[in-house]
Parts: structure tokens; C-alpha cells; sequence
């Protein structure tokens, strides 16, 4: 039984076959990415998985059980987490206050409890605080602590996305084009925190990815799609070289 | 059945006025995504200025209603332009408590203005009294014309905004400022000129609605209950607004009938609760969703 | 110039950030707890009455506060909560309540009316969320006027002075420290509500729902708390409003006076601790300065009675053009020149031009 899996998952808007018949499954501790050009439905899939929209057919499990139909925030207590492709941070608080927001599922006190502030309440804040620390240490977002996210630049906000999504504890992470926008050398960061993620804190990672030679650099497996529907299936390697992608999406070899 | 036909009628003469404030509310709700709590005054102000070129300065009645119009066009563009472009592009709820505050200024400068005063003025129209026998309803002359000169109204806007290139401009800057400046549109012109529009309209719904609640300071506050109205048709639809005008006002009509005292005042504010609860994006407006 | 070196944890969670604050704080609660003592005999009882109804709509304010500034919904009928907190309050007492069991339920009740509302509010967001609250106030204004048997209808209530504990609170010195005590009281729930996973979820909520939901934020069960946190609080403000004036009737909850709440929210400063209480100090002093200032116009415009809501409306227009973070702002830009002086730059507080995008997609 795999870590997680997808079954024959479909999603339709109106008319639109966003997802057709979409299956595959991700082993534990591993990078797995899904490949595609623009509106191969990559992103659905995403959201799918995250419970945003449910999926008109297919079925969804996680650690052999299964999460489809359930509500978007109980996926957070699962163990699942999320980066969003156009940065959904909460503009107006400070890098740190994100990240505790992160720590919302291991929230142990009652609104009574908080307003007393008692020492429960201070001791789990510390904890907290903590938690968070390591997180920061781990991604070196250490000058950006104090600062209010609407003022930071893009690149150090698409790390705060992914330290938040750490912050949560996830086992599985889904990182949706973590690379966009990013220069060359910060895509290099990019590519030794993911292969940290993986080795250090044990974590799975589903990604969404354009860069070819990050997805060489550091996935397991990769799945192409094109149009809502799976194209191949396979090593980097091997769906790098499958015709039928080149064709639809590398750019055929004149 | 005369009894019927009578509260229905005085229910859809009612809710053109409603319909009137509504549009020109969701006419500047389409273009800035503003709501202009103000619409209602800016009906009052137009009341009254009916009232100055009909009773102080003699004028019969038809040119009152162009100068009351022509008037407040001019005074809708002065407030986008003096007081709300400032602010626009801040949160939605912000805009809302400037249009609030703009309210206030009229109802108290209003007040504060020799020979309009604290008083409840009487606006003479040429129909005023007269009633028309109809299956053994007597109908109100003046309730008729309502009916009539609002249809006559959404008639020309409808042409208007169907023959020119406004309408397209509107949704535009409405939906992304910075996008719909890329494209050329003079935005900060489209946004004067709606609220011009606007304030044109609720011109026409405060002469209309003269006769009937006289014209005095408080006048505005049934503006209030264009906000359900828009909410029922559908918040951004411009048809919408106008069925939802016709809706609310039917409704009160025969709430004030049939139903207990005290119903009448909160019948509207029920009938949108109840639409918000169960269809959030009323008859004719659309359910809009972010991407993520 | 103050530079604070951090070596804990603890001080980024503790309430007083450095000794300065310590030490400002503490004289306001001298200068406050002395007044009665510090004013002369003559200006005594108006003063303290004008801070009591300054207690009161902080109180008031800080609940709106929560749900507007920090949870980040609208309420255009506030009025509504004051209103089952006042007669909550009136009702009880008339039955020989005391005043430690009738304000908790005055509380409960206006809570519970909090997530009546809140409820249906769920699936709605910016103003059609603004004007469900707002057809809920015109209800309950209705509800209060037709209900005689329990309201009294436009007759309106009466009360007594509060009893606590066998102790008749009867003049304005003891309404002053019982209003006080219960604006502190009030005010470090709620600082502490907000630094605590529960303050910040309801932050995440304000600004991106989506993403609040993925961090595992349950949305309803948070807007509803937050609905019946403000409603409550709003509540206990309505029972000591109404043991202030001693008599009230529906008329005292209008729409006007909830729009007054969201005015005092605003001016005060939107997300803030101190712009309830600055903007509360506003409300209630707005009208004092009006009068006073009467004197010193021609007769022609001070008689005038609609100079008090023209002269409201047109500063509600100037904080919201030229000051957006309202008083509170104006104050933190102040302390931030006297605290870098010199070296205050004054463009370091100027906003970034902001262009609308549609709020229906957000």
C-alpha cells in the first residue's frame, strides 16, 4: 500500500475536463513531480488533493485512508501541506507570526484558556516559538523574522511560503512551482532545501515544476500530463526522453 | 380583488422608486465596486433641488426634472472627484465609510441651507391628486407616471450602455484598475462619469419620489432599502437591480396589509436575509470564485 | 533612541516589551485611578460621566475592534448586541437579579445573538456580509420596540443602580472604577486572545481565507467565534450603558448608533488596541468640542442643528482620506519622530499607490 495515491481522479468545471482519469501513487520519502505545460490541470490536482474543490470522480488516499470528500481543514491534521502558486501569505503580519500560524494544528489550549493567559498558554507559546525557530534556522530567514510580509521581495516570500507549509509538520508537502520567479542562484537554494526536506526531516514531496533541470536535479519520479490527462509515467530521465512529452512539451527535436 | 390590484400597484409604483436608487447604486458598484451608502441622499439632494427650480425659482416642472438631474450629474462627478479617487484601490469596507461619511455632510449641510431648512417641503407636480379608474381600482395619477418615466429611464440607459463603448469600459476598470489603465481606458474618466450617471438617476428617483414622502432631509434613508433590492437582483446586475426594486417594493406593499403591525418596516430586510441565506449572489448575479 | 536587544523568547510573548512601557502605562493608571481625587469640585461629576461613557464605548469599540480590525469582517449593526446586553441587563435586574450573575448573562445572550448572526454570515463575505448585519439591526430595533411585554416597546426600561455584592454603586465616582475595572479587565482578554493561536487565526482568516484554511484553520467555527467573542463583549458594554443612562428605550439602538460604532473603530485606528479607546474618546468628545466651539461661530451657523453630523462626517472623510490609520497612526507616526529624532525621514510611513482589484475575487 503506498504512502499516498490517486485514483482515477477527474474533475470537470461546466463544460472544461480540468482532470481526466488522473492516477498515480507516491512512496514515502520521496520527490515525486508532475511536469505540463500551462493548463495540464497541475494546479487542480493540487487543489484536489488539498480539498478545495471535490473531485467529480476518483478517489484520494492517504496512508491507506481515504481523504476525499472531507473538509480542507482537517487536511493540515493530516500530515498534508501546501505551498500556492501565487503566494497566498498573510500580508499584514510579520514573517513570524506566518510561521506560528503554521503551528495552528498543534494548538492544545481553549479560547478561556487564552484569554487568561495562563501558564499553560505561555508554555505552549514558547514551544511554539521554538518550533518555529528551527524552521527559520533551517531556510536562514533569520533577518526577515521581524518584518510585515507585504514589504518583502518575491523571492523570500516564496520561502516563507515553504517555511510555512514546514511549519505545520507535514509528512507529505506539496510544493506548486517553487521555482517560478526565482533567479538562478535561488533556485539553487531551492534545490538543496528540497533534497534537505527529503534527507533531514524525512519529509515526502509532491512538486509542480517548469524547470527541467531542478526536476533532473532533484525528483525520484515525474509525471507528465498535458491537457488534463497523463502523458507518461516514469524516472526523470525516462519521461524526459518519451517522445510523446518532447512533443507536447520539451519541443520536438528538429 | 380592486384591493389586490390597488396594493399591487402601489407596490410596483413604490418599487420603481427603489429600482431607480438601486440602479444607480449598482451602476457604481459595477464600475468601482464601491457602495455608495450615500445613494439615498443623493436622491434627497436631488428631491430638493426639484423643489428650488419648481417652488423658489417658478419652473415648471419638466425643465425641474432636467435641471435636478443635469445638476447632480454635476455634483456626482465633483464627489468621485474631490473625495472618492483619493481612496480608491484602499479596502472595500474603507470606501464604504467614506460614502457614509459623505451622507452625513449632505444631511447636515442640507439642513444648514436658507429656504430648505428643517422642513418637510411639498414638491407640486401636474399630476399631483388625479386618479385613474382601472378594474375598480382608482390608481394614483402620480404612481402611474412613476411606472411610466422609469420604464422610460431604464429604456434610454439600456441604450445607452448596449450602442456605446462605456459598458465594456466599466466591467473593465471594475475588475482590475491597473490592467484596464494598461489598456488605454481612461479609467479615472469612466469612474467620473458613472457617478454622474448615478447621481443623474437618483436625481430622477427623488423627484419622482417627492410627491409621495415630501421632500426634507431624511428622505434619503428609504435609499436604504435599495441595498436589498440590489442584494435580491443581484449585487453587479444592472436588470437585477431593477426586479429586485420591483420585489422589495411589492413585498411591502402587501406586508403592510396582510401582515402585523411593524412587518412592514423589516419586511425587505427579511426577504434579503432570507435570499443572502439561501442564493448569497442573487437572481441574476454571478458567482464569482478565486483561482488559486 | 530606544534599541531593543532580545535574548528570550519570552520577550516577544510578554505584554510590556521594555521598561519604558512599563513606566508610561503606570502613570496613566495613576492618572486614571486618581482623577476623581486630581479634578476640582466643579468640573468633578461631568468629567468622570463623560469617561464613563468613554469606558463604556471603548468596551464597545475593542469588540468591534476584534471582529472588524482583527478578524476582519464587517458589522454595520452592532447597535443590535448593545441593545440584548442593555435589556438583557434591565430585565434581569428588574427580577431582583445581581448585577455578578445578570451581566455574565447579559453577556451570554448578547453571545449567543452573536452567533445567530454569525451564522448565516459564514458563506458571506464584504458587503453582503455589511448589509446581512445590517438587516439584522433593523430587526432587532424592531424586535425591541414591538416585544412590550419584555422591552417595555418605546416606553423603554428603567433601572437601578448596580449592586454589587450588597454594595449600592449609586453616584459617578464608584459607575467610574467599576466601568474602569472592567475596560482593563476587557482589554487584556482580548490582548491576550490575540497573542495566542486564537488571535492569530483570526488574523490568518482577515487576510487569506484559503490559505487559513490549509494550515489546518477551521473557518466557521472561527467567524463564529469571533461573532460571539465581539457580541458578548458588546453586550456587557450595552449592561453598563444602559445602567449609565438608567433608562433606555430603542430608539438608543439605531442604525445611526451602529454606524457610530464602526466610525469610532475607524477613526480610532483599524487593528489596533488603542484605536478603540482613541476612538472612543472621539465619539464622545466630538460632541462636547461642537458645543463649546458654538460659542465662538456667528449665531447663524452655531444655531444651526445640522452642524454636528456635517462637521462628523466631514472629519470620518479626513481620517479615511488623508490618515487611513486613524488616530492610532497619527500617534505612532509622532512617538516614531520623537523617538529617532533627528533622524526621522518623512517619507518612512508614506503607502504605496494601490490600485483596486475586484474584492469578488478575493
Amino acid at each position: 500500500m503506498s504512502f499516498f495515491a490517486c485514483e482515477n481522479l477527474s474533475i470537470q468545471f461546466g463544460g472544461v475536463k480540468a482532470v481526466t482519469n488522473v492516477s498515480f501513487a507516491v512512496e514515502q520519502g520521496e520527490v515525486f513531480t508532475i511536469i505540463g505545460p500551462n493548463g495540464a490541470g497541475k494546479t487542480t490536482i493540487f487543489n484536489l488533493i488539498s480539498l478545495i474543490y471535490p473531485p467529480t470522480a476518483g478517489r484520494i488516499l492517504f496512508e491507506g485512508a481515504e481523504i476525499t470528500g472531507s473538509s480542507p481543514h482537517k487536511v493540515a491534521n493530516l500530515g498534508i501541506a501546501r505551498t500556492f502558486q501565487n503566494i497566498e501569505l498573510f500580508e499584514h503580519a510579520t514573517v513570524l507570526q506566518n510561521l506560528l500560524i503554521g503551528r495552528h494544528n498543534f494548538r492544545r489550549t481553549n479560547v478561556l484558556q487564552e484569554m487568561l493567559f495562563l501558564p499553560a498558554v505561555r508554555r505552549a507559546e514558547l514551544a511554539h516559538r521554538e518550533a518555529v525557530e528551527k524552521v527559520i534556522d533551517f531556510l536562514d530567514l533569520q533577518r526577515y523574522r521581524e518584518s510585515l510580509v507585504a514589504g518583502l521581495p518575491y523571492g523570500v516570500r516564496k520561502v516563507v511560503e515553504m517555511a510555512r507549509a514546514l511549519c505545520t509538520g507535514p509528512k507529505l508537502l506539496l510544493l506548486d512551482e517553487p521555482s517560478s520567479g526565482l533567479n538562478p542562484e535561488e533556485t539553487d537554494d531551492m534545490a538543496f532545501w528540497i533534497e534537505d526536506i527529503k534527507k533531514d526531516l524525512g519529509v515526502t514531496v509532491l512538486m509542480v515544476e517548469h524547470d527541467m533541470s531542478l526536476v533532473s536535479r532533484v525528483s525520484d519520479r515525474v509525471l507528465a500530463m498535458n491537457q488534463g490527462e497523463m502523458l507518461s509515467l516514469g524516472t526523470s530521465k525516462e519521461v524526459q526522453s518519451d517522445p510523446a512529452v518532447i512533443e507536447a512539451y520539451l519541443g520536438k527535436q528538429e | 380583488m380592486a384591493q389586490f390590484l390597488q396594493l399591487a400597484f402601489s407596490g410596483i409604483a413604490l418599487g420603481c422608486i427603489y429600482a431607480l436608487v438601486a440602479l444607480g447604486f449598482v451602476l457604481i458598484y459595477k464600475a468601482t465596486e464601491t457602495v455608495n451608502f450615500a445613494q439615498g441622499d443623493l436622491m434627497m439632494l436631488g428631491g430638493f433641488f426639484g423643489y428650488t427650480a419648481v417652488a423658489l425659482m417658478g419652473w415648471p416642472y419638466w425643465a425641474a426634472i432636467i435641471f435636478a438631474i443635469l445638476v447632480m450629474a454635476i455634483f456626482g462627478m465633483l464627489l468621485e472627484r474631490v473625495v472618492l479617487r483619493p481612496v480608491l484601490g484602499q479596502a472595500q469596507f474603507t470606501v464604504v465609510m467614506v460614502t457614509i461619511g459623505v451622507g452625513y455632510v449632505m444631511r447636515g449641510v442640507v439642513t444648514m441651507v436658507p429656504g430648505w431648512g428643517t422642513e418637510t417641503l411639498k414638491l407640486q407636480t401636474p399630476f399631483a391628486e388625479q386618479v385613474v379608474n382601472f378594474a375598480g381600482a382608482a390608481l394614483a395619477l402620480d404612481q402611474i407616471m412613476i411606472i411610466v418615466l422609469t420604464a422610460a429611464l431604464c429604456g434610454l440607459l439600456f441604450a445607452f450602455f448596449r450602442f456605446t463603448r462605456l459598458g465594456i469600459a466599466m466591467q473593465a476598470t471594475s475588475q482590475n484598475q491597473l490592467a484596464a489603465y494598461y489598456m488605454g481606458i481612461p479609467v479615472r474618466r469612466v469612474n467620473m462619469l458613472i457617478w454622474g450617471i448615478s447621481a443623474g438617476v437618483a436625481a430622477f428617483a427623488g423627484i419622482l419620489l417627492a410627491p409621495i414622502t415630501f421632500v426634507h432631509a431624511n428622505m434619503g434613508f428609504i435609499g436604504l432599502k435599495a441595498f436589498p433590492a440590489a442584494v435580491v437582483g443581484g449585487f453587479g446586475s444592472v436588470p437585477g437591480a431593477i426586479v429586485g426594486g420591483l420585489i422589495i417594493g411589492l413585498v411591502e406593499a402587501f406586508a403592510g396589509f396582510y401582515l402585523p403591525e411593524g412587518f412592514k418596516d423589516i419586511a425587505a430586510y427579511i426577504v434579503v436575509l432570507a435570499v443572502l441565506i439561501v442564493k448569497p449572489s442573487g437572481l441574476f448575479g454571478q458567482k464569482l470564485r478565486k483561482k488559486v | 533612541m530606544r534599541f531593543l536587544f532580545k535574548t528570550d523568547y519570552d520577550q516577544d510573548i510578554r505584554l510590556f516589551k521594555h521598561n519604558g512601557q512599563r513606566f508610561w502605562y503606570g502613570l496613566l493608571a495613576l492618572l486614571l485611578l486618581g482623577l476623581p481625587v486630581l479634578l476640582p469640585e466643579g468640573l468633578r461629576d461631568y468629567m468622570l460621566g463623560q469617561m464613563v461613557f468613554v469606558f463604556i464605548y471603548s468596551v464597545a469599540g475593542l469588540a468591534l475592534m476584534l471582529l472588524i480590525g482583527f478578524t476582519g469582517q464587517i458589522s454595520l449593526g452592532h447597535a443590535a448586541f448593545m441593545a440584548v446586553g442593555a435589556y438583557t441587563e434591565a430585565v434581569l435586574q428588574a427580577k431582583g437579579v445581581p448585577f455578578v450573575v445578570s451581566l455574565p448573562c447579559a453577556a451570554l445572550f448578547a453571545g449567543i445573538a452573536g452567533v445567530i448572526v454569525g451564522l448565516p454570515a459564514l458563506r458571506l463575505k464584504g458587503i453582503y456580509l455589511g448589509i446581512a448585519t445590517l438587516s439584522f439591526g433593523y430587526i432587532a430595533e424592531e424586535i425591541a420596540t414591538r416585544w412590550d411585554s419584555v422591552t417595555g416597546g418605546n416606553a423603554g426600561k428603567h433601572l437601578k443602580p448596580v449592586d454589587l455584592f450588597g454594595y449600592p454603586v449609586d453616584d459617578d465616582i464608584k459607575l467610574y472604577y467599576l466601568t474602569l475595572a472592567i475596560l482593563v479587565i476587557a482589554m487584556l482578554a482580548i490582548i491576550n486572545l490575540m497573542r495566542s493561536p486564537t488571535g492569530r487565526a483570526f488574523v490568518a482568516i482577515r487576510d487569506s481565507e484559503i490559505s487559513a484554511q490549509s494550515m489546518g484553520i477551521h473557518l466557521a467555527k472561527y467567524k463564529t467565534m469571533s461573532f460571539a467573542l465581539s457580541a458578548a463583549l458588546t453586550g456587557v458594554a450595552g449592561a453598563l450603558y444602559a445602567h449609565k443612562l438608567t433608562f433606555i428605550t430603542p430608539e438608543q439602538f439605531t442604525l445611526l448608533a451602529s454606524i457610530e460604532l464602526a466610525t469610532l473603530v475607524f477613526i480610532g485606528g483599524l487593528g489596533s488596541f488603542h484605536g478603540a479607546v482613541f476612538g472612543a474618546v472621539f465619539i464622545i468628545s466630538l460632541p462636547q468640542l461642537i458645543t463649546v466651539a458654538k460659542d465662538y461661530l456667528p449665531a447663524a451657523v452655531g444655531a444651526q442643528t445640522g452642524l454636528q453630523p456635517t462637521i462628523f462626517g466631514l472629519i470620518l472623510i479626513g481620517f479615511l482620506l488623508f490618515e487611513p490609520m486613524g488616530i492610532y497612526g497619527r500617534w505612532l507616526k509622532i512617538r516614531a519622530y520623537l523617538e529617532l529624532f533627528p533622524f526621522y525621514r518623512k517619507g518612512m510611513f508614506r503607502r504605496q499607490k494601490t490600485y483596486m482589484k475586484s474584492d469578488r475575487l478575493k
